[in-house]
């Protein structure tokens, strides 16, 4: 939905990005689409005091694994270290800013530029520079060029029941308080510490704005009307007990069911229920329990990932901007290490609902894309989120875009607008 | 759960059987890149065996051997659903692929399993912009021969891309 105001001129008050007088009901369209914003943004958010998601323990099972990752635009190297130490430090070298690893996954006893070689450790210290004392006494670096001084930029690590979370602050918040109560408790209620199995990866890049995704996952009201396979099979549907749950940070839950396929009611007022509908291998829709709470839970954690447990599939869904109009979403498949056989296939099968040709996601890339369309050269124009209320406080229900509100009231504040 | 089968390379003797062979899989692959670019997905499923393995994975998944598929199929039924899906569920924009495959070639002959590989490249353009290339990568097919055809026991499309371009709606 969205709402006309008259066409901006320049000094307007959207035309000087000044939010709309409703307040966090609208959304300026300029947010996805100014080049000025982004770069706050990247700022404010992926290079602040935030924690971003970077990878899955389980991906660097061994001293000197390492997989490379991002924090918004800038690419980050997750390294196991020493005695199971957990190091994150920037791929570019101290030296000419050149990348010191050019691969996605592998194994490393330390890491050398190759443009000059220079050898840093697992930790990114400075450990040699070729040279370094000239040759036949000409050259070299200054007697008092301190090696110590030059490693890699090394960004600070949690790591929670085996997801590795980064910040590029010194001090940022405790990784708990930066969740918040509500967060933490449903990331630990998926990541109790046991080990973690990886079952694969899934790459999509969206023409859209990186926070629409966000925005998809804080809007369970789409989720009840775009989805069929969520509704007719009871995966995700209006008329079950769910929770809409905003959080700290700008982060938020939203808290299903899984209740299998009926007809009732509401669901036949839903153009894309459909009755009818009748699938070969039921397996891809039928979860074997799995929580003592029988709840389906996905977190959005801003500003980096995604987290979904639905059905048996587990994913992290990392959101990797890329400029105003594009992002990257790594999806990592994953179970635990203690899963026997069957829960395996299953999380495989039922991870058929997402990734860029899942039963479900494949439609939410087809939206957000149009979405973006919708904005660009329309800053202009404001989005309307009232579904479900004006206000900002928890739902229990999913006819709701309070997520949505509750976020840009975070946004707002954080980006002074 | 089916594993991936791995592709078997062994040299055979090149008679004019295993010639007239090559030239039947290279018309098994024209016939599904055509049913597929002219949208009629619902024969797709024909040329599968029951107990067949179909999976749209990328490169990455493939080489470490991760069981994830961005389409994963184990058993015709899911491939029948599929097609169910797409047809009665799925929401997209409508675009026009079309596939080309080269380098057809069998690669061992191990009793009643014909091995064979191929390259393919899929183009997209959706309704209102050009064609852009969408998907590269290889076939590393399993074809067993049931009654008169050739069947697939297994269909991987293993793709180069780094990332797919917004999404995969058809099996490639």
């Amino acid at each position: 939905m969205e709402q006309a105001i008259p066409l901006s001129a320049p000094g307007s008050a959207a035309a000087r990005r000044e939010w709309p007088q409703e307040g966090w009901t609208r959304v300026p369209f300029w947010v996805y689409d100014d080049p000025e914003i982004y770069r706050r943004e990247l700022e404010t958010f992926f290079y602040g005091r935030t924690w971003n998601y970077v990878a899955l323990a389980c991906e660097i099972p061994e001293k000197g694994a390492y997989k490379r990752s991002w924090i918004g635009e800038r690419q980050v190297v997750v390294v196991r270290g020493e005695n199971d130490q957990i190091h994150v430090w920037e791929n570019r070298c101290a030296h000419r800013g050149a990348r010191v690893c050019w691969k996605n996954k592998g194994k490393e006893e330390s890491f050398t530029c190759p443009y000059h070689q220079w050898n840093f450790g697992l930790d990114g210290t400075l450990q040699g520079v070729p040279l370094k004392r000239g040759v036949l006494r000409k050259g070299g670096m200054p007697a008092d060029f301190d090696t110590g001084a030059h490693g890699l930029k090394t960004l600070s690590v949690h790591v929670e029941g085996g997801s590795i979370w980064a910040s590029f602050a010194p001090d940022p918040l405790p990784f708990e308080q930066y969740c918040g109560e509500e967060v933490i408790a449903s990331i630990r209620r998926q990541f109790p510490g046991k080990k973690l199995k990886l079952l694969g990866y899934n790459r999509q890049r969206i023409p859209g704005n990186w926070k629409l995704y966000f925005e998809n996952l804080k809007d369970p009201y789409h989720a009840t009307l775009l989805h069929s396979f969520l509704i007719t099979f009871g995966l995700w549907r209006a008329d079950t007990l769910s929770e809409s749950i905003p959080a700290d940070s700008g982060h938020s839950i939203m808290m299903s069911r899984n209740v299998g396929k009926k007809k009732s009611d509401a669901a036949a007022e839903i153009a894309r229920f459909k009755e009818a509908l009748e699938l070969n291998d039921l397996d891809t829709v039928t979860p074997r329990k799995e929580f003592e709470d029988g709840k389906v839970v996905a977190i959005t954690h801003f500003p980096s990932v995604v987290i979904h447990q639905q059905a048996n599939t587990f994913g992290m869904r990392h959101v990797i901007p890329k400029g105003t109009g594009s992002f990257e979403l790594a999806w990592t498949f994953f179970g635990y290490e203690d899963d026997d056989e069957e829960m395996t296939r299953l999380r495989v099968r039922h991870a058929n609902l997402y990734g860029p040709a899942g039963f479900v996601a494949m439609e939410d890339g087809e939206v957000l894309a149009e979405s973006q369309l919708g904005a660009h050269h329309y800053g202009h124009r404001n989005a309307v989120v009232e579904m479900g209320g004006r206000e900002v406080a928890k739902q229990d229900h999913m006819v709701t875009e309070v997520l949505i509100r509750a976020f840009y009231k975070h946004y707002r504040e954080m980006m002074g607008l | 759960m089916q594993g991936r089968i791995a592709p078997v390379v062994a040299p055979y003797a090149r008679t004019a059987e295993t010639a007239a062979l090559e030239n039947e899989i290279r018309r098994l692959y024209d016939e599904v890149a055509d049913l597929l670019d002219q949208d009629e997905i619902e024969r797709f499923p024909d040329h599968f065996v029951e107990d067949c393995v179909y999976q749209v994975v990328s490169r990455e998944n493939y080489t470490e051997n991760l069981p994830q598929a961005a389409i994963y199929c184990d058993g015709i039924g899911m491939v029948r659903d599929r097609v169910i899906a797409l047809r009665e569920t799925q929401v997209y924009v409508p675009r026009i692929w079309r596939h080309f495959i080269s380098g057809v070639r069998i690669t061992a002959i191990e009793n009643d399993d014909i091995h064979a590989r191929a390259n393919f490249m899929v183009t997209e353009a959706m309704s209102d912009s050009d064609p852009a290339l969408f998907l590269v990568g290889q076939y590393l097919d399993v074809l067993v021969r049931e009654g008169a055809s050739l069947k697939f026991r297994q269909r991987l499309a293993v793709f180069d891309n780094h990332h797919v371009r917004r999404s995969l709606i058809v099996p490639v």
